[in-house]
């Protein structure tokens, strides 16, 4: 069970998250503009990253908050944590212990 | 279940369990300056820090995310107390909604009572790191609750009415050890 | 108990204690095994082998036990099978029997294998029965499982309660060893909070099995009850005896397994039998020690030839002799150390058979200068005894690796020591890396993953003081790491620290005769050096290949006596060093852990949370049949006087389109949404038009996913300007919440509006039927129920029974229907009071079952029934609720995808059968022809079907390719037994006109 950092709660056990998938997928502001390929990209098209990938969790059962996660696919260390709508922290290497 | 209060559960033993009564509540959401609206004419100051509560009197305010705190009042009191925040908050975005009979609270209490919880729930309940006046939402093995340590060794939990009969199922039976 | 030792030991002479193994009465002592009593007793055979079913006996004195699987019985429902004997501790009327053998253990039918054998080798059973695939299941594999397999799992019930904690600390030390005791004792003074578990009942590991050796200037025994006692009583140290730390999962969560009560002779029906702990650590400290390593030589499995390290346990520990006339083979000095023991126990010792070249340490000079028999250059050649060692076969090893007969002993007992091996497992699960260390001749602990260190033997780390201060230095560095001053320290010791190295491999064998005799590898298993050579000799070079096709590790012990035996066989047969070979994974669980400690509490009917309604009661008083829909139970229907399930569906159904009746509909999800901008997000997100909703209306809403299926539905009413009322399906509830967070809190972030679960605020009470206002009428104040004050579709607020009341006009049957929504509190009240004011017109309550009838008459659908995540609001006939004049809504783009637009989609249309009688299947196939040869093209599947008691037959609801298209078209829905001729028609059955609801 992991144990993530909630950028609110701090801490806390996996059972209280749920997974979002990949972060920084932006809803197209005026979909009716974007193109069949370009819509069939924003519904399914996703990284599939070995070693640092950002990533959505919500902790469902706490804040209620949305945020985003940088983890490590190959050890599932989390890097960072931080809030919806912050960018993307410069990539780090490894995963914090 | 149909009336939780119907059955009240008992743990005999250094960890007791028990009901508390109806209270009105109250979900607060909004941004910071609906907060400090709310504070004065609920009479208690929304926690702006996490996963804390304020009590003044009967009533209390407990930080659930940073745009929502559960209000907790006597029962009594839930005509003027929506009348008050719906008075102040008027013309600040907010929402205020009456969920008093969403869920039912209980109290565990005694010296066992942290080894108790720590059978369901998964966060660290040790004082130092669970202090008196902390409150969250977690979850009690496959129920959502939310946990507010009200002293030492006594807990308040909020639980949404239908987990209730659950959790009471399985603090009890978590409970039979300690009373062997 | 012909061969208890005089005096010593940990075992309490004063207390005897009785059992029974394969129903023989035989005697023990409090602090005894299983293994230890019978090992006094003379009993040796325990087990017959998995494969060839050769008699066995007790091989080690610890979790590592390859052999010595046991089932211990207290009742019909608890018995445990495959425990090993080893580590099941005795008390007083203990039942054990051994397994894997018929008729008895020591007539096995099933031995007649064994003079097979020849022809089983490895990979046999794989080879031979594989073909034809049908005939495994049938033929090959009842008799096998039944010859092979392990013990017997009860079929009962299990009536023992399991618990489950979760449990934080600062550091913890999984075994309580020397170097385990040193690492908590710092980690404790340093002011950590320390969890110290070890699997056995006592405390100590390799201490308890010290014969004179002492700590600090204090024998060990009294160093460690000090040690014990200053952790006891510190309120910051948790100890854990009996307690395996099982699994090593991310993030420091480790899981321990506590066996509370498999020791007492009557547990407390109170008492939990297991329990589960969770833990997560800051730090962790593994010093989990290190296992011997059997040698390889024919014969080497006879019951009594064991490990040289459980024949020093089992004197030192537990007073008990394996046998009067032992002959040591030694790969190790350890079985020096085991020599000397026995002997100072009055064991004779015939002979000190060192396979290496010469020896000169410590432990060697030691049995020297007691006069002990040493001679080296040996290997073993083989065995004799039948049930049980009688002697034993040496060979000379010569320099050019020419091995010729030496002499023969007769023995009682076989002692080997093949050198130790660390254990690594939980290093490794928590995908820590391993290094091979060439001075040590192991694999021991590299860069770990997590944050976690190991200390003494685990790592390679040998020698009593060396042990204890290695382990306080990691105790002490793990403190430091969770934030606490600690520096370590070092310890005396004085003890006869024989070296625990050893060469891993087979002993060597003359050339001939070829085959040699049988010399095994995994005993468990029954892998042979035979079976290693074969899977090489066939192709097999990964060291993962090999176990697969060998089994080899893969029994229950996973390879914890044989991996490195076998990785080092593989390593020299194709000249690479074992490193280069590789390793296999470890994977929890360490040793067998229960079901029961899994499923802990969360079993019977507090397996899940069981959500019931406010007419749950009422309605379990009066008979009512539940049915799950997620975690709820509602009522499927009431059965009166006898009536099976249709005739009370209709019985319900004929109610409502005839009088009235009342449903609990309080399972329905539920959301508030406030702010001044509600409506624009409800407009983005639901595909209707909500703007022109006005207050004190509701209107049907539907939800679309981006990709522009149909997600959820329900009836939304609009409170005030800025305060609407959102229903969901029962199951929807937490993921349209959930959906609903994400947009506010990550895509519109410029609304100002929230949302608040309100489901369970809520009880809500369908009235439905020509008599609902009637009913109602008796018991609302402060609302004009008439047609024209509220209309259909309209919401107001009042009083019910004196309490508050938020009234929907409202149908989901189609009939006049209104949804008496009331604070939770009060709906059991009103529930009955409604009950009690309609008896005048019949009201019958009714259940999911009619509910689902009653819509499907009108065509109304369900989401997740007759919608299956790639169904469109057009596919599903309702798409006239999308406002088509909104800019964008969650799916509105994803309407306009080709693939969606295309022609021939499935399409939601009703089906009635020619036959009126005959009730499709739900899930059935539509064909457009009927009986074609197999295989031929579905075109649509049945999502609904039901008998209307309204209409006097079956109706259907499918989604059918161009369904709308086909109206009045015959086709067919394929069943096993024909296919059945169905009609195209509307899905709306009943009422077309809906005359009925508007009155």
């Amino acid at each position: 069970m992991l144990l993530i950092e909630c950028p609110y709660c701090g801490p806390r056990p996996e059972l209280e998250f749920a997974y979002g998938g990949q972060a920084h997928i932006a809803r197209p502001a005026d979909p009716s503009k974007a193109s069949d390929q370009e819509w069939l990209e924003f519904l399914y098209l996703r990284d599939n990253t070995r070693g640092l990938f950002a990533e959505r969790w919500r902790h469902a059962r706490g804040c209620g908050r949305f945020f985003n996660a940088i983890r490590d696919t190959t050890t599932d260390h989390f890097v960072v944590t931080y809030k919806a709508g912050e960018a993307r922290p410069a990539p780090t290497a490894g995963g914090a212990r | 279940m149909s009336d939780p209060k119907r059955q009240p559960p008992r743990i005999e033993s250094r960890a007791w369990l028990a009901p508390l009564p109806a209270a009105t509540r109250f979900i607060f959401r909004g941004g910071a300056a609906a907060a400090q609206a709310a504070s004065r004419a609920f009479g208690v100051e929304l926690p702006a820090t996490a996963c804390r509560a304020n009590v003044a009197g009967a009533r209390a305010a407990l930080w659930l995310g940073p745009d929502e705190q559960l209000l907790i009042a006597p029962e009594g009191d839930a005509t003027a107390a929506r009348a008050a925040l719906a008075a102040a908050l008027e013309s600040i975005p907010h929402s205020i909604v009456d969920i008093s009979h969403r869920q039912v609270a209980f109290e565990v209490k005694g010296p066992d009572a942290e080894w108790l919880l720590q059978a369901g729930c998964p966060l660290d309940l040790d004082a130092s790191q669970f202090p008196v006046g902390m409150c969250t939402r977690t979850v009690y093995l496959k129920a959502e609750i939310t946990l507010w340590r009200t002293g030492a060794d006594t807990f308040r939990l909020e639980i949404w009415r239908s987990f209730a009969e659950y959790v009471v199922g399985m603090l009890e039976e978590s409970a039979l050890e300690l009373t062997a | 108990m012909t061969l208890r030792t005089a005096k010593g030991g940990r075992i309490d002479r004063t207390r005897a204690i009785s059992f029974t193994f394969d129903g023989q009465r035989c005697q023990g002592f409090a602090g005894d095994t299983l293994a230890s009593a019978l090992l006094a007793n003379g009993v040796h055979l325990v087990n017959r082998s998995f494969k060839y079913h050769r008699p066995r006996g007790i091989v080690s004195a610890g979790a590592e036990e390859p052999n010595a699987l046991v089932t211990v019985i207290r009742d019909a429902a608890r018995h445990t099978p495959n425990l090993r004997a080893t580590q099941v501790e005795l008390y007083d009327g203990l039942v054990a029997e051994s397994q894997h053998r018929w008729p008895s253990l020591k007539f096995d039918v099933g031995a007649v294998t064994s003079l097979l054998s020849p022809f089983i080798p490895a990979g046999f059973y794989n080879k031979t029965f594989m073909w034809p695939r049908s005939a495994w299941k049938a033929l090959y594999e009842p008799p096998i499982r039944k010859a092979a397999g392990l013990g017997i799992a009860p079929k009962l019930p299990d009536p023992d309660r399991y618990a489950q904690q979760f449990v934080h600390c600062d550091v913890l030390v999984v075994g309580a060893g020397p170097a385990g005791l040193a690492a908590a004792l710092e980690a404790a003074a340093a002011g950590a909070r320390v969890i110290l578990c070890d699997e056995q009942q006592e405390l100590g590991g390799s201490l308890l099995a010290e014969r004179d050796a002492s700590v600090e200037g204090q024998p060990v025994a009294t160093w460690l009850e000090s040690a014990v006692k200053t952790l006891g009583a510190n309120p910051r140290v948790r100890l854990l005896p009996r307690t395996t730390a099982f699994g090593y999962f991310p993030h420091n969560h480790i899981g321990l397994c506590e066996r509370i009560t498999d020791h007492l002779a009557s547990p407390g029906s109170q008492q939990p039998r297991e329990r589960m702990w969770q833990v997560r650590a800051r730090e962790v400290v593994l010093t989990t020690g290190a296992i011997e390593r059997p040698l390889i030589f024919p014969g080497n499995d006879r019951p009594g030839v064991m490990l040289a390290g459980a024949g020093r346990t089992y004197a030192n520990r537990y007073g008990t002799k394996v046998g009067e006339r032992a002959v040591i083979v030694a790969g190790s000095d350890a079985a020096y150390a085991a020599a000397l023991d026995l002997a100072a126990a009055g064991v004779t010792i015939v002979a000190i058979a060192d396979v290496r070249t010469g020896n000169d340490g410590p432990a060697a000079s030691a049995a020297r200068a007691a006069g002990l028999p040493i001679s080296t250059g040996n290997t073993v050649l083989g065995t004799t005894g039948k049930l049980h060692v009688s002697g034993i076969r040496l060979g000379r090893v010569a320099s050019d690796g020419t091995v010729v007969p030496s002499v023969t002993h007769a023995c009682d007992v076989v002692l080997m020591s093949g050198g130790y091996t660390p254990s690594v497992h939980l290093h490794s699960q928590s995908r820590g890396k391993l290094a091979w260390d060439d001075a040590f001749g192991g694999f021991v602990p590299a860069a770990a993953a997590e944050r976690t260190r190991s200390a003494g033997n685990c790592r390679g780390v040998s020698g009593l003081a060396a042990t204890l201060g290695d382990g306080a230095a990691a105790g002490a560095a793990a403190a430091t790491a969770a934030g606490f001053a600690a520096t370590g320290r070092t310890y005396a010791a004085q003890t006869l620290d024989a070296d625990i190295r050893g060469t891993p491999g087979a002993l060597a064998q003359p050339a001939t005769p070829v085959p040699p005799a049988k010399a095994f590898v995994d005993f468990q298993n029954d892998v042979t050096t035979r079976d290693i050579a074969l899977a090489q000799r066939e192709g097999f070079e990964s060291i993962e290949h090999i176990k697969r096709y060998t089994t080899t590790g893969m029994a229950t012990d996973q390879g914890k006596t044989s991996g490195l035996n076998a990785l080092a066989m593989v390593a020299a047969s194709s000249d690479r060093r074992i490193p280069d070979v590789g390793l296999t994974t470890y994977r929890m669980p360490y040793t067998p852990v229960t079901f029961g400690s899994f499923a802990g509490v969360a079993r019977g009917d507090q397996f899940d949370p069981v959500r019931k309604t406010p007419s749950h009661e009422w309605a379990v008083a009066r008979g009512g049949v539940f049915e799950d829909v997620g975690l709820w139970k509602r009522t499927r229907f009431f059965p009166v006087g006898g009536e099976n399930m249709h005739a009370a569906v209709d019985r319900e159904c004929l109610a409502v389109r005839n009088s009235v009746g009342m449903f609990d509909a309080s399972t329905l999800g539920k959301i508030e949404v406030v702010g001044k901008d509600a409506a624009e997000f409800l407009n983005r997100f639901y595909v209707n038009n909500w703007s022109s909703l006005a207050p004190g209306r509701a209107r049907y809403g539907i939800l679309l996913r981006d990709d522009g299926f149909v997600y959820d539905d329900g009836v939304i009413g609009r409170l005030a300007a800025d305060r609407f009322h959102v229903t969901t399906t029962t199951g929807g509830a937490a993921r349209v919440f959930g959906m609903m967070e994400d947009y506010l809190q990550t895509e519109w972030t410029d609304l100002s509006v929230w949302i608040t679960s309100t489901t369970e605020q809520w009880a809500v009470v369908a009235v439905q039927g020509p008599k609902a206002r009637d009913v109602l009428a008796k018991l609302v104040t402060g609302i004009d129920l008439s047609p024209a004050a509220l209309p259909h579709m309209a919401i107001a607020n009042g009083e019910i029974c004196g309490v508050p009341l938020m009234l929907f006009r409202v149908s989901f049957s189609g009939e006049l229907g209104f949804e008496v929504n009331v604070p939770a509190d009060y709906g059991t009240m009103v529930w009955e009071a409604i009950h009690a004011a309609g008896q005048e017109f019949g009201i019958t309550p009714y259940g999911t079952e009619a509910m689902h009838v009653l819509r499907a008459e009108k065509g109304y659908i369900i989401v997740g029934q007759d919608t299956d995540g790639t169904m469109t609001p057009d596919d599903a006939g309702v798409a006239w609720a999308i406002g088509k004049t909104k800019p964008d809504f969650i799916g509105k783009r994803g309407l306009t995808r080709p693939a969606l637009t295309a022609p021939g989609r499935k399409q939601l249309v009703g089906l009635e059968t020619i036959d009126p009688k005959v009730v499709l299947e739900e899930g059935a196939q539509v064909v457009d022809a009927p009986n074609r040869p197999i295989p031929f093209p579905m075109i649509g599947y049945v999502t609904s079907s039901y008998r209307s008691a309204a209409l006097g037959r079956s109706i259907a609801m499918a989604a059918v390719a161009n369904g709308r298209a086909r109206m009045g078209e015959t086709i067919w829905v394929a069943m096993p037994g024909g296919d059945i001729p169905v009609k195209v028609v509307s899905p709306v059955f009943y009422d077309p006109q809906g005359a009925r609801i508007n009155v």
